[in-house]
């Protein structure tokens, strides 16, 4: 079981994931050192989910109308796969184009939250580096980086002052360059992946993935046929569900989950999409007004 | 059109996932927003798992696809590496296709 503890998601903050990390051998800022077993064991089998989507996108894509260079053009460009399915759904019923740009956009609405929930532990660098940042965030890159450091922070929260420790190492200067041996916990004992550096490793996975596989649907789909039948359409719930594991583990975290699963399906029959995944994020106010008046 | 509607969709999403990077770059949050911020992912996350898991456009649907997350969150407590999870989600969900379910 060892092996499958160390490489399951959300356990790359732990402490004995990152005291095996730190013994291997570096080799490289991208791929060695402590990246290598957070990139062959989180970020590899990521982008492989990702691919499996990625390939019914190309499928669906062109079967929607799209010529196979225009569907992998718009995993391009886009990067975002709920809304280009959304698209592509709009155009395979007869929609108008602009609803499918319309609906898709609805549905990023969430990369704004998204995009500030990651932006502390981000640089304050030249703009072009802002502007690969701004590209590598989809849900796996974000997940993935602040998932893994939900569990020190929840035994420093358990230990003493909630709060403003927490807040004030978080921000601290170790969270921008990629290779850095220290956490964005602060904790130098436990040489392991910044937030930043988890963030455009699994951005970059899924970016190369999400691309590749859509150019092998789309080129390919008709020797695949219906991508539904190989459940590809379930590994994308699957995954989200791995990546939402270690905020599980905390009281706040499965309020948080609970909330929003409750608000998403109360509202899918009535709201427009995209919005439901947007309300669901009060799920999040709700369980930190909960906790605190646990905690008080 | 289709193209037109390609690149305002393009353009509008980059917009939507710049504001964070280049707004808030490295700036310590209040301490409220900040677990605020921490706790988005998890209640987004998971209306993503439900809403992909028992919704078809704007109705909810019981079909295999459940069958196959239900599967996968018992691989996540048997603390399943993400590969199998995922793998199991969409083995699952094709088998219970494959026996006419959903």
């Amino acid at each position: 079981m060892r092996p499958f503890h160390r490489t399951s998601p959300g356990t790359s903050g732990t402490p004995e994931a990152d005291g095996s990390v730190a013994a291997t051998g570096p080799d490289g800022p991208w791929t060695g050192g402590p990246g290598r077993p957070f990139v062959v064991g989180q970020v590899v089998p990521i982008s492989l989910a990702v691919g499996a989507y990625g390939l019914s996108y190309g499928v669906l894509a062109t079967a929607a109308g799209l010529s196979p260079g225009l569907a992998t053009l718009s995993s391009v460009v886009v990067l975002a796969g709920g809304s280009q399915f959304a698209f592509v759904g709009v155009l395979a019923a007869g929609g108008h184009p602009m609803t499918g740009a319309l609906g898709g956009l609805l549905l990023n609405l969430r990369y704004l939250a998204f995009g500030l929930a990651i932006a502390p532990h981000l640089s304050q660098g030249p703009w072009w580096r802002r502007a690969l940042d701004s590209y590598l965030l989809v849900d796996e890159s974000v997940a993935l980086a602040l998932g893994g450091s939900q569990h020190k922070r929840a035994e420093r929260r358990h230990s003493q002052d909630p709060g403003r420790t927490v807040v004030s190492n978080d921000g601290s200067g170790t969270s921008d360059d990629e290779g850095a041996l220290a956490d964005d916990t602060g904790d130098e004992r436990l040489p392991t992946l910044t937030v930043a550096g988890r963030y455009r490793r699994v951005g970059l996975g899924v970016v190369i993935a999400w691309i590749g596989a859509t150019a092998v649907g789309a080129y390919g789909g008709q020797l695949l046929g219906d991508p539904e039948r190989f459940g590809l359409d379930a590994a994308f719930p699957a995954g989200f569900l791995a990546l939402l594991a270690p905020w599980l583990r905390q009281r706040s975290g499965q309020v948080a989950a609970a909330v929003g699963v409750l608000l998403a399906l109360a509202l899918t029959p009535v709201a427009p999409p995209g919005i439901p995944i947007l309300a669901a994020g009060l799920g999040a106010v709700v369980a930190l007004q909960v906790t605190r008046k646990e905690s008080a | 059109m289709i193209v037109l509607a390609l690149v305002a969709l393009a353009v509008g999403t980059y917009l939507l996932k710049a504001v964070g990077p280049f707004a808030a770059a490295g700036r310590e949050l209040p301490p409220v927003l900040s677990r605020l911020a921490n706790l988005l992912p998890a209640a987004m996350l998971a209306a993503l798992v439900a809403t992909q898991t028992v919704t078809d456009e704007q109705r909810l649907v019981l079909d295999a696809r459940l069958l196959g997350v239900a599967a996968a969150a018992v691989a996540l407590l048997f603390r399943a590496p993400f590969a199998i999870v995922v793998l199991v989600g969409a083995g699952v969900t094709a088998l219970a296709r494959l026996a006419g379910i959903g």
